[in-house]
């Protein structure tokens, strides 16, 4: 499971957590979530993220 | 109002458009023009010995620059995907945002000389002519430097900003900015984000402190999470605090002791433009608070916007604001103007001017906000002690 962190607030999305509170289940990989999805902390696009772990 | 979605399709660009768009490349040569106004302005000083010219800069920006921007009109123009593509590649737009960094560098140490030459017989006024010019120009080159220090991923870029803050001493906002501000934005937990009601110099208390602490505290986050002290070399705050204690150091052993208020001076009104432009872009939105604690993620119409040709060219699109937010590493040359989204009745220039004036900011914005949260004042970000003031204006608004 990897970890993308959001390039402008430091936001960290962790696929082994998911993101419940936005309807993202534990275990979603990154490439799966909607292009649309964007960081929940600062808004930045889904593109602005990088692979950190 | 009516959400855009940040990535919704792209219109078709008229030929008389795309050329706007193209010819752009040229206007923003301007970003390297602008700080030579105050060079000029010097050099004509210290020719004709009349110190009044140290006034030009200023009088360009707020009287001169507002008028021309009015005559230019809005810029209808948005680039397409393929030329967003195109543009965004193009590494001639970083390089002039690297000739900006050497310019404003040129403009400060230009201007103290100009000071220092004949020193206090210029007399005061001229030399707070001179120091307020130099801060426009800082409050230009903060802009710069937010476009660059946005660039997080180029690490020449973000050197060059931490180059170009470091002329007013302000090295700490792509810190504070990029973690702090598009984090908070639209919040009252934003010192970056003005509130209903609250005047330009009570909302600069809030600001410049509260902008200090919450860099500070993020850098010390993140030097903890690596192991490191807060006071190294590592830390991104005291880089570029160097360079301004180093430059600033040259300049008052070359030029005296009278750089010293005139430095400070300058500096503080570069911050000052910063005050003025957080304070407009995002007066009295406010993102609404969800169940689970955390805010709605903020959208176009959580920022003021403006979209006049000049102020563009100037502020480096600064003022197409909820695209900024949207897409916050976007290169400037590239950003969108969308529509149905919060609208300053002037560019962004002339808002500074106006915000400077309290009743008068309040006369123009206040409606504005008011009628942006359908007269419900649960939706503003207000101040906590102007809700009872507001509450008969907006029952006014809405005819409740």
């Amino acid at each position: 499971m990897a970890k993308f962190e959001c390039s402008t607030c430091g936001f960290i999305y962790d696929e082994a957590l998911g993101c419940p509170e936005d309807g993202i289940e534990p275990g979603t990989p990154f490439s799966e979530l909607d292009d649309s999805w964007c960081c929940l902390e600062c808004s930045a696009p889904k593109e602005d993220f990088f692979h950190i772990i | 109002m009516k959400k855009i979605a940040a990535n919704d399709p792209l219109g078709h660009l008229s030929l008389a458009n795309t050329a706007w768009v193209t010819s752009k490349k040229y206007l923003y040569l301007s970003s390297l023009a602008l700080p030579l106004v105050p060079i000029l302005s010097a050099y004509i000083a210290l020719k004709s010995g009349n110190g009044a010219w140290f006034w030009l800069f200023v009088v360009f920006f707020y009287l001169i620059f507002p008028f021309i921007d009015h005559l230019m009109g809005d810029d209808p123009a948005n680039p397409n995907e393929d030329l967003s593509a195109e543009l965004s590649k193009d590494r001639y737009y970083v390089k002039l945002m690297y000739f900006a960094t050497a310019m404003h560098w040129v403009a400060v140490f230009a201007m103290s000389y100009a000071v220092a030459k004949n020193g206090l017989s210029w007399g005061w006024l001229s030399i707070l002519g001179a120091a307020l010019s130099l801060g426009l120009a800082n409050g230009l080159a903060l802009v710069a430097g937010h476009e660059l220090g946005h660039k997080v991923n180029d690490k020449g870029q973000l050197a060059a900003a931490k180059i170009i803050l470091a002329c007013s001493g302000y090295g700490h906002f792509t810190i504070e900015h990029n973690k702090g501000h598009h984090k908070d934005v639209a919040t009252p937990e934003d010192p970056a984000s003005s509130r209903l009601g609250e005047n330009i110099y009570k909302f600069m208390l809030r600001e410049i402190p509260g902008a200090a602490k919450r860099a500070w505290h993020l850098e010390k986050a993140r030097l903890a999470r690596l192991g490191k002290s807060s006071w190294s070399f590592s830390n991104e705050i005291i880089q570029p605090a160097l360079i301004t204690i180093t430059a600033y150091s040259i300049i008052v052993s070359l030029f005296g002791w009278i750089m010293i208020p005139f430095l400070l001076l300058s500096a503080a009104y570069g911050w000052w433009q910063l005050t003025c432009a957080n304070y407009t872009e995002h007066y009295g939105l406010l993102r609404e608070k969800l169940q689970s604690g955390r805010y709605e993620r903020c959208q176009p119409h959580h920022s003021w916007n403006s979209n006049s040709k000049a102020s563009n060219l100037l502020l480096l699109h600064l003022q197409r604001h909820s695209d900024h937010h949207a897409h916050p590493t976007k290169p400037y040359q590239v950003l969108r103007d969308y529509d149905n989204v919060p609208t300053m009745p002037f560019g962004y220039p002339a808002m500074f001017g106006i915000a400077m004036i309290p009743p008068l900011w309040f006369a123009l914005m206040d409606q504005r906000v008011i009628t942006w949260a359908n007269g419900d004042l649960n939706k503003v970000n207000i101040s906590p002690d102007k809700k009872e003031k507001y509450k008969s204006l907006s029952l006014k608004l809405t005819g409740a």
